[in-house]
């Protein structure tokens, strides 16, 4: 008896350390890091609004949280409502699947899913409900040949905001060497590494690029500030001084590295401008963020059901139109804006094309 | 002690547990400045059909997963790597499945067949490096989890089918589809019929451990290695068998959901059952019937914590912490009442042996 409550605790003690490993929900426990504010209940009678945010949720100051800026400026504009689900991490497909059900029984319309993790789930619901609107962020149609014609899939060049970051890097690398860090290994996230890397040779083909990712397929390698701060640490070791990460939320852990890391290190935000949330002591080492403008694509969703032309099928946002770019707060960049904005009249008029896969 | 009182004794433990479970969830749901009222509202309403549906389903998940674990804990065999042994063989046995080698309901056996054979080797292997080299299972069975899993990635990227931004393994043809019954409405989903698997692990464990030879020598190992060998039981064999079995088990664990409705291994692979059912095994004292009890508790307050976030301010993850409370609250509490159960039974001992002393000393005096 006694032997067997030892196991217990062993085992107790043993689970909880384990699933604490993956679990990082806290992402605003920086010191001055904050999350986007959203008041959902603000609006008027636009439209009611149904986000499911991806795992991390709002508060991850990078993927997410530009999903809800975007919220905040329909609540503005548009007067729309809404409500706030979040994925977590290892749940069951069925709760992905009811979190949406739930917000269509609850009337909202549009219902937008903020991750490619929504995909399947969508789609298995979307018939269901043909009078409600449902988007993707990042998504697909995983059964191509039964179309839904009440699903939008917002879609991002990821590689052509990636590319010009990607030419910063390459232009303030000293050492001649720079990283990059995925949070997941899937066709997502090596659309960033892959224009990173055409950007960075653009510049220097002589520039050596290390890469790594959290996890291969482990959706948790997007909530894992551990996990993304030992992948940069390796590389600033080993004589990288810039460090672009694609993580999501595991990205605090890539500039905490840098923070270690000292000065002349450097680490690129993503998604959002993570300059405005990081910390002040991250804040000396962030060059530069790629924007991926979610939150565009997220307003632009919500306000074409507002004026009754909801968007369907594939939506792509890219370098002509804004839905990507990036980001020159702090400062650190401003002597080779002229360099960067060259490289990005290049890909517009298609003379520079930038590749989706490394 | 009566039978009563020895009842009341069981269910003592758990239900201080989940008492103190649901104090220590409110208090911290009121720290964080929202209302603990709200919150035992939203899990302790009825749930919804669907969501009745998924909770039969993700306890059929759980309760495999409990019960891999539990056959490893009856042996003092911490097998921590249950799940690194079902992630490889759910993506083993859908790449079968996918590959559609079999015909029709061949093919799902086939793959079941697969998957407890994948599962039972990658635990084997722990089971032998203990064996032969002395490893702590604990160590190597973490280490083959963050192998298994790295692999599964890495294999999936490499021969996977990309569609849009995920990949996934090929889809399992609509002739080896298990999908169940539906209780309720079709929208409401079936409950997958491949959850009869939990029912016949279920009986199976209870049966293997308390009617054979074998279950004996397992119950017999765990309780005191130096005895068992010395009744000529073969600890190593044991050792390799019984991780063998717990890994088989694990292989099964994601099989329902597999036939039921994933229909492949993608983005809708259900990750971290493994620890779930360490945590569920602990909870139900792996016994058959408490494992169900955890896994039930489980199934629920996850399938009912979606609500939260929709309707109230307060995470979903409060019930990550509702739940590990339960766990530790459990091994407390039956460390108490086992104290105070020895120390009643000591007290009875003590008065039995006085009332036999005076009985006899009036029997000498008289």
């Amino acid at each position: 008896m006694r032997l067997s409550t030892r196991i217990a605790a062993v085992g107790a003690a043993a689970v909880l350390a384990l699933a604490g490993c993956a679990r990082d929900d806290n992402p605003g426990n920086g010191t001055s890091g904050g999350s986007v504010d959203l008041d959902c209940d603000a609006g008027g009678d636009g439209p009611k609004v149904g986000l499911a945010y991806d795992v991390g949720g709002r508060g991850d100051q990078s993927f997410n949280d530009s999903a809800a800026t975007g919220m905040q400026r329909a609540v503005e504009e548009l007067g729309a409502t809404c409500t706030e689900g979040e994925a977590q991490d290892g749940e069951a497909e069925s709760a992905r699947e009811d979190r949406l059900r739930q917000m269509a029984d609850g009337d909202y319309n549009p219902i937008i899913g903020i991750g490619f993790a929504y995909s399947e789930a969508v789609d298995a619901v979307a018939p269901d409900y043909p009078e409600v609107n449902f988007a993707v962020v990042d998504g697909y149609d995983p059964t191509p040949d039964e179309p839904n014609e009440n699903v939008a899939y917002l879609g991002f060049a990821e590689h052509e905001g990636s590319f010009l970051v990607g030419v910063a890097a390459a232009e303030k690398t000293e050492a001649d060497h720079v990283g990059f860090v995925g949070g997941v290994n899937n066709g997502l996230i090596q659309k960033f590494q892959a224009g990173y890397e055409a950007g960075v040779k653009a510049v220097n083909p002589d520039i050596e690029v290390d890469v790594t990712y959290i996890e291969q397929s482990n959706l948790s390698g997007f909530a894992d500030p551990a996990g993304g701060k030992a992948a940069a640490a390796g590389m600033y070791d080993g004589g990288a001084d810039i460090v672009y990460h694609a993580a999501g939320g595991s990205g605090s852990g890539v500039f905490d590295a840098a923070v270690e890391a000292g000065e002349g290190k450097w680490a690129i935000g993503v998604d959002s401008d993570q300059y405005l949330t990081a910390t002040e002591e991250q804040k000396k080492h962030i060059l530069t963020s790629m924007l991926k403008r979610v939150d565009v694509a997220t307003f632009d969703m919500i306000q074409s059901v507002a004026d009754g032309k909801p968007l369907t099928s594939y939506q792509t946002y890219n370098l002509e139109d804004d839905g990507v770019g990036y980001s020159t707060s702090g400062g650190f960049i401003d002597d080779i804006t002229d360099v960067i904005n060259g490289y990005a009249e290049q890909i517009k008029s298609g003379a520079v094309k930038v590749p989706e896969t490394p | 002690m009566s039978i009563v009182r020895r009842f009341g004794m069981g269910l003592l433990a758990p239900l201080t547990a989940v008492a103190a479970a649901m104090l220590i969830t409110s208090i911290v749901i009121s720290l964080s400045g929202s209302s603990a009222i709200e919150f035992w509202e939203i899990i302790f309403s009825r749930p919804a059909d669907r969501v009745f549906v998924n909770i039969v389903n993700q306890t059929s998940l759980i309760y495999l997963a409990g019960l891999a674990a539990a056959i490893g804990f009856r042996m003092n065999l911490f097998n921590i790597g249950v799940e690194g042994q079902y992630t490889l063989a759910s993506y083993a046995a859908a790449s079968l499945a996918g590959a559609a080698l079999f015909p029709g309901l061949l093919n799902v056996f086939m793959s079941l067949l697969l998957a407890v054979a994948v599962g039972a080797a990658w635990a084997g292997i722990a089971g032998v490096l203990k064996v032969t080299r002395g490893v702590s299972e604990v160590i190597s069975t973490i280490m083959l989890n963050a192998i298994a899993i790295t692999l599964v990635g890495y294999l999936l990227n490499r021969y996977g089918v990309k569609v849009g931004n995920g990949v996934r393994t090929e889809v399992i043809p609509d002739g080896s589809r298990v999908d169940g019954w539906f209780p309720f409405a079709e929208p409401d989903g079936p409950v997958w019929a491949l959850g009869l698997l939990a029912v016949l692990g279920g009986i199976g464990f209870w049966v293997l451990l308390n009617k054979t030879r074998f279950g004996f020598d397992l119950r017999a190992t765990g309780a005191s290695q130096s005895a068992a060998v010395a009744s000529g039981v073969n600890v190593n064999k044991m050792v390799v068998y019984s991780m063998l079995m717990s890994g088989g088990i694990a292989g099964l664990i994601w099989m329902p959901s597999l036939f039921g409705a994933a229909y492949s291994y993608g983005t809708t692979f259900q990750a971290f059952l493994g620890f779930t059912g360490i945590a569920v095994a602990l909870l139900g004292r792996n016994q058959p019937v408490g494992i169900l009890v955890g896994a039930v508790l489980f199934a629920f307050l996850n399938e009912q914590s979606n609500r939260l976030t929709l309707e109230t301010d307060i995470s979903a993850n409060v019930v990550q912490i509702t739940q590990g409370v339960i766990v530790l609250a459990v091994v407390v509490a039956y460390e108490v009442v086992r104290r105070y159960r020895t120390k009643l039974e000591q007290r009875s001992v003590t008065e039995t042996l006085e009332a036999d002393k005076t009985a006899k000393g009036k029997a000498v005096s008289a």
